[in-house]
């Protein structure tokens, strides 16, 4: 990292001029009704949507939260372990304040039959639901996933059972399929390629369309080759038995999009204070922009801060190794002058720190002037003399040299922190400046996964309230 | 070794820096490798430093000892009309087809299609052999896509092979089929040391075998330097905070007193020391998981300084001491 010296690094961060994002007004504006979570994977995206969910929950909505592929801890925590594709409400969340929380995990092809089931006769339904070719369109290839993500947010939006619907969005391989995957099943569903592959079936022979026949023969031959007979024919079943729903599909998609742009969505971007998380999410942004699709802000997940953050790692690296290597600090010479710095430990701190006896077996907690425990206090570690004057009184003092050890160990946890708390900036600070209207919320990252309502309760706070840093000790 | 060594992840895993560092580290002393994209993400320019990656194999770096890596990322569109115009002379006939959307449903609409075409390029590229008979590529190292994806991926072709019952798509999906579920393939799954990842690795690798596709070597990355080690943590919760004090005054940090500077550190420096044990007993526990999982484990180290072309090269050397490639 760059050797900046604590006191830039530290008013760096207080100066950061991203804008902050208020969750808490977000979610209580009875204006907002769908609150999607898209970001890259692995960043946090189903943690960010169930937490915000049991919060709005919690401050007096009634919301579902829809969930794409939850890890199965959380999902537990929320009891929708269960697929059936329908919202359940969770039990153990503080509803004083008279709001609910619904989840469920959406189940695609649950949700591709329900809609062939809903707007076919039985007859019709039983043909698709059998056809082959359905069969491995709704049991997932790439961009089915998407498509019944927003045809299920769709759903549950115009059943109006719930103040706001809180949306993840399905880890695609780029984050931004599931804006594109209702269009384009849409365009192909109602398309001039479904037509081509009807033709066969409908036109039969015509005079009239003999034209039309030709290019038509040649298409179904090329692809009749290509795919093999038997599944062109699938697909044309399946085409023709889809035939009356094509409208539906492009109505929907187009229903959901315009939904997504309406004033009552908000869009949040979820990130890790990484490059490539933040690159997409830079991404993410433009797109949003490009579409008129609402962006509320950036969630900055998993954010490290320190409460020692004016001690810059190039200090604590200098003190560990101080302190590891005392054949550089022992020397009678160093403490001389030492001794009287009024900031300094010496026989004056012992009296008034009850806790020193009990350091472990040292004979250094009531002999101030030892040798390895009062090296060169408050100094410059450059300033220290020659280090070929080791005494060899460092060996008796071993209890002491494990805290030492131990000491320095802990100094340079604290410069790895640093180090990463810079590297965090960086991204950060990069994100900031393409896009300084973006409001941001940090998270501060946890030790573990999440998987019980009070840790997301604890999310939901970190959401809420601006990362404050720990009290800075100089203050 | 196999031949073609598929590199799947969670998202956020660093699968792509996996596999990046692999196609170098199997390209020392003089050997080739082509290392494959198949989610359009462009992930391996950025990593590489280039410009954004053409629907063509061309070498973008040098190895140790002279070998050769190449890259690829295929787009589907342009290898399905590759692949039309091979088999079927089809000239205009493919931009027709383009402009009907016959391209795109296959594509992207049409199940499998897209699949098959991805990881027949890369087996096409396995398959190869120059005019004297060599492999043109003696790895070939394929950055496929996440954990939760990659058994359909990959096992695709099965599926389509059922679906279209005739034909060369059909011909093709067998065909592919035989190198994926031969020694000539691994698969191997990237992870971090954190819950969640580890889950999905060890579902993922179940759906692999249960696809009877060939599971590699798993290997845990951004491994965090052990900075206390157990016996470390055992003295923190110990140490009086007196002691700290004291030694940290020792180190040059300021007053032990209360309100000393040194003194003042304590607090977050014993608070940082606690949610590193949080974090260290996380990982053993998930270090034991992936230890069950009887699958040979690696670990690669998180890079201080964050990814770049050095800290790649970087990963391929510890990928080579740990005689993975």
């Amino acid at each position: 990292m760059s050797p900046e010296p604590a006191h830039a690094q530290d008013s760096g961060r207080r100066l950061s001029p991203a804008r902050v994002l208020a969750v808490d007004p977000l979610l209580d504006d009875p204006r907002t009704r769908i609150v999607v979570c898209c970001g890259s994977g692995g960043v946090g995206k189903t943690t960010t949507a169930a937490a915000l969910g049991l919060r709005a929950a919690e401050r007096g909505r009634k919301v579902v939260v829809l969930t794409i592929d939850p890890a199965r801890r959380l999902a537990q925590s929320m009891g929708i372990d269960s697929l059936d594709n329908t919202p359940r409400r969770v039990k153990g969340i503080d509803d004083s304040a008279g709001g609910e929380l619904h989840a469920m995990m959406l189940d695609m092809k649950r949700t591709f039959d329900e809609i062939v089931e809903a707007h076919a006769d039985p007859e019709r339904a039983a043909a698709i639901l059998g056809n082959p070719f359905y069969q491995s369109l709704s049991a997932g290839f790439a961009g089915t996933q998407e498509y019944m993500a927003m045809e299920k947010l769709g759903q549950l939006r115009s059943r109006d059972e719930w103040d706001l619907i809180v949306v993840d969005t399905p880890p695609s391989r780029s984050a931004l399929d599931f804006l594109d995957a209702p269009k384009r099943l849409g365009s192909f569903l109602d398309g001039k390629l479904i037509r081509v592959l009807l033709a066969p079936a409908k036109v039969g022979g015509r005079a009239g369309m003999k034209f039309l026949n030709v290019g038509m023969s040649m298409m179904t031959g090329v692809l009749g080759k290509v795919l093999g007979g038997q599944f062109l024919k699938d697909v044309q079943t399946f085409v023709a038995a889809m035939d009356s729903m094509f409208g539906g599909f492009r109505t929907r998609a187009d229903a959901t999009y315009k939904l997504l742009q309406a004033p009552g969505t908000a869009f949040l971007v979820v990130a890790a204070p990484e490059r490539d998380a933040l690159r997409e999410a830079a991404y993410f942004v433009e797109r949003l922009a490009a579409e008129d699709m609402p962006l509320a802000g950036l969630v900055l997940n998993r954010v490290h801060g320190s409460g020692a953050a004016h001690l810059s790692a190039e200090r604590a690296l200098a003190a560990a190794e101080n302190l590891e290597d005392p054949g550089i600090v022992d020397q009678d010479d160093g403490k001389a002058g030492l001794r009287n710095s009024p900031d300094t430990y010496g026989s004056s701190a012992s009296p008034d720190d009850p806790a020193a006896p009990g350091r472990p077996h040292g004979p250094k907690g009531t002999e101030t002037p030892s040798a390895d425990q009062d090296p060169s206090a408050d100094q410059d570690p450059s300033t220290a003399p020659d280090p070929s004057a080791n005494t060899p009184e460092d060996t008796p003092a071993d209890p002491d040299r494990s805290v030492d050890r131990l000491t320095a160990h802990l100094l340079r946890l604290h410069a790895d922190r640093m180090h990463l708390l810079a590297r965090e900036q960086r991204t950060r600070d990069r994100f900031t400046a393409l896009h300084p209207e973006v409001a941001v919320t940090e998270v501060a990252a946890l030790p573990g996964d999440v998987h019980d309502l009070a840790g997301l309760r604890d999310i939901g706070d970190r959401l809420a309230t601006p990362r404050q840093e720990l009290p800075d000790p100089a203050e | 070794m196999s031949r073609l060594q598929v590199v799947s992840g969670k998202g956020g895993t660093g699968k792509t820096t996996v596999a990046a560092a692999l196609a170098l580290a199997l390209a020392t002393e003089g050997k080739r490798t082509l290392l494959v994209e198949v989610e359009g993400r462009q992930g391996i320019a950025q990593l590489f430093e280039t410009e954004a990656l053409p629907y063509e194999e061309r070498k973008i770096a040098v190895a140790p000892g002279g070998g050769e890596v190449y890259a690829l990322a295929i787009d589907p569109e342009l290898a399905l009309l590759d692949y039309l115009q091979m088999f079927y002379k089809l000239g205009g006939a493919g931009r027709a087809l383009k402009k009907l959307g016959a391209i795109d449903f296959a594509t992207t609409i049409a199940p499998g299609v897209r699949d098959v075409l991805l990881t027949g390029k890369a087996c096409e590229a396995v398959r190869r052999k120059d005019r004297r008979g060599r492999y043109a590529y003696d790895y070939v190292i394929m950055d496929a896509p996440p954990t939760g994806r990659v058994t359909r991926f990959l096992n695709v072709n099965d599926e389509v092979a059922g679906l279209a019952r005739i034909g060369p798509i059909h011909n093709q999906a067998q065909a592919v089929m035989r190198v994926l579920k031969s020694r000539e393939t691994a698969v191997h799954l990237v992870t971090l040391l954190e819950e969640m990842p580890v889950q999905e690795t060890a579902d993922g690798i179940a759906e692999l075998r249960s696809a009877k596709l060939p599971v590699g070597r798993v290997i845990v990355n951004m491994v965090r330097p052990e900075i206390l080690d157990a016996a470390d943590l055992d003295l923190v919760r110990e140490l009086p905070r007196s002691a700290l004090a004291r030694s940290l005054s020792a180190a040059g940090l300021g007053g032990a007193r209360r309100g000393g500077h040194a003194e003042k550190l304590v607090d977050p420096l014993l608070e940082q020391a606690g949610e590193y044990a949080a974090r260290y007993a996380l990982e053993q526990e998930q270090r034991s998981v992936l230890g069950h999982l009887d699958l040979p484990l690696h670990e690669l180290p998180l890079l201080a300084e964050g990814m770049d072309l050095a800290g790649l090269y970087e990963l391929a050397t510890e990928l080579r001491k740990q005689g993975i490639a």
